[in-house]
């Protein structure tokens, strides 16, 4: 059995003159939850959509579960669950009758009920579609996906617009599809998803890889972590630096506030403590920063505002 | 309340499919108002109308309710397989449900058996309540049961047409376009088109243009059928022909998001 749910080798799209997607390569290990990330107009869904069959590659290849999402539609999609990024249902429908009506389209289908009372849209009724808050509107969009147990499913933005608890509750529904065996494959552009969620994460932006790894592998390559502290200004960071392990670095980031960079273990942490005990300096604070996913891929896309 | 995600993926047969979409599809359709105006509400009060319509306009030698209620059937046909249609299906791109059922098991063929199926059920219904109310206010069609044979084969032959011209509208314009244009050819259609007012009682030069409009070959098809006769041929080859080019023309054009 062929390892790699999705494989994706030098695909290029372009829309007139924009090219969205530009060389892409990258591939989903069967059995993972695979995340990729990228700020507005990387090229996600662009890829995501290629993936599910609504765009033929310009040039390179896509294989989705071995097959062309194109040619082998008719194979792919009992197979594959698709959340689109929005819409996808008819204004007028309840959200439970949607759910059924898609259900009846699959040979086995989960349990409509457990389902909708699983992503909280019991409470719903006899609410119509285009009523029902953006919320409520994703969660359905995520239930039609997984209605007909696809052992894929590609998720586009899932959690855009919920309340923290409905993203909570949705991550521990991608949790649950993991251990259950479903491939998922989300996009976002929220550092913390990709980061509590995924096994491996691909960074794309102006439609290349830019990145691509676990998350830890991620976070830890290249890392410098430090630790911030809060003290009175105009301290001896020299003093401080040679009570510290050999490679340590003190900076005064701005008066009273200090970054220690090095290797950021107990015993730098107990350095720092014990040289402000010898200098009789009460510290204000004191934390231990790790380098987030975010770090990365601000590093990585760049710090300014997109257009 | 834990659910088990073990993928069992797998399509549904395909007529269990089939069946949804057209459940799925005439649920909503019972469900628009607007839409139950067009098809019930407009063709009854025409058929109420109609039985004092010499005071309005000259429909020609006979009972006013025999003249109007083949041309009030035709109208229901025209309400319910293209200006519901089009709308429908000009909605349905615009909130990407055909792209969204695109990635489901259902194929596209079997998305337009459904729509089809779901206006040909809308339209048994309508047609039923019709014949009954007509009857009812005194309509004394001929023909027997060979008329009621007919007028079958007419809806049936007028559905094609008046269906692929409305994908067709659906499929290439904006919905809200969609919707502007489909419910502007009802009306003119309804006042213009030989539905209601016989072909025979329009000037002879707008006679020829009217019979070749699918709404002027279906009703006078209805009126001969109800006379006692089989309908036309020159009815039939423009329902047919109509059917074929708009089919064809839909086929190429009509863009699924």
């Amino acid at each position: 059995m062929n390892s790699l749910a999705v494989e994706v080798a030098g695909l290029v799209m372009r829309y007139g003159d924009t090219t969205a997607v530009d060389g892409l390569s990258l591939t989903v290990e069967t059995g993972t939850v695979t995340a990729v990330l990228g700020p507005n107009g990387a090229g996600k869904t662009t890829t995501v959509e290629t993936c599910e069959g609504y765009r033929r590659p310009q040039a390179g290849t896509v294989r989705v579960l071995g097959l062309d999402p194109v040619r082998d539609a008719a194979r792919l999609r009992p197979r594959v669950g698709v959340m689109l990024q929005s819409g996808g249902a008819w204004s007028a429908a309840y959200p439970h009758e949607m759910l059924r009506y898609v259900s009846r389209l699959y040979a086995d289908p989960l349990d409509v009920d457990s389902l909708i009372e699983r992503l909280g849209l019991g409470g719903v009724g006899r609410t119509p579609y285009r009523r029902l808050s953006g919320g409520q509107q994703q969660r359905l969009a995520l239930a039609t996906a997984l209605v007909g147990r696809p052992e894929l499913v590609f998720l586009d933005e899932p959690t855009a617009g919920l309340d923290p608890q409905a993203r909570r509750s949705t991550w521990e529904l991608v949790d649950e599809l993991r251990a259950s065996g479903v491939t998922v494959v989300l996009t976002t552009h929220f550092m913390d998803e990709a980061e509590r969620l995924a096994d491996w994460v691909h960074v794309i932006d102006h439609g290349r890889l830019i990145a691509s790894g676990s998350p830890k592998h991620l976070t830890s390559e290249g890392a410098e972590n430090t630790i911030r502290l809060s003290a009175p200004a105009g301290i001896d960071t020299a003093g401080l630096v040679t009570a510290l392990p050999a490679g340590s670095q003190v900076v005064e980031q701005s008066p009273g506030v200090y970054l220690v960079s090095g290797t950021v273990d107990p015993a730098l942490l107990q350095g720092v403590t014990a040289w402000f005990a010898t200098q009789g300096v009460l510290l204000d604070a004191i934390a231990v920063r790790r380098r987030t996913l975010e770090d990365v891929f601000l590093d990585l896309t760049g710090r300014e505002l997109r257009s | 309340m834990s659910l088990d995600f073990e993928p069992r993926p797998g399509a549904a047969p395909v007529p269990r499919m089939v069946l949804a979409q057209t459940v799925m599809e005439t649920r909503l359709l019972m469900r628009n108002g607007e839409q139950l105006l067009l098809a019930l509400v407009i063709p009854l009060l025409l058929l109420v109308a109609g039985t004092e319509a010499t005071r309005i306009v000259d429909l020609g030698p006979g009972r006013p309710i025999d003249i109007v209620t083949p041309g009030v059937l035709a109208l229901a046909i025209l309400s319910s397989s293209f200006t519901s249609l089009a709308i429908a299906t000009g909605f349905e791109r615009r909130y990407g449900v055909i792209k969204r059922l695109g990635s489901t098991p259902l194929p596209r063929w079997g998305l337009l058996v459904g729509k089809i199926g779901s206006v040909l059920l809308v339209q048994a219904a309508q047609l039923v309540i019709l014949v009954l109310v007509a009857l009812w206010l005194g309509w004394e069609p001929d023909g027997g049961a060979a008329a009621y044979a007919w007028m079958v084969v007419l809806a049936l032959l007028g559905t094609a047409a008046f269906a692929a011209l409305a994908l067709l509208l659906a499929g290439t314009l904006r919905a809200e376009a969609t919707l502007a244009v489909a419910n502007l050819v009802y009306v003119l259609l309804l006042v213009g088109g030989a539905v209601l007012v016989p072909l025979s009682r329009y000037p002879d030069a707008a006679q020829t243009f009217l019979s070749v409009l699918p709404t002027g070959a279906l009703s006078e098809g209805m009126r001969t059928v109800f006379e006692g006769s089989a309908p036309p041929v020159s009815s039939i080859v423009v329902l047919v022909v109509w059917a074929g080019v708009a089919a064809a023309a839909t086929a190429r054009t009509f863009k699924w998001e």
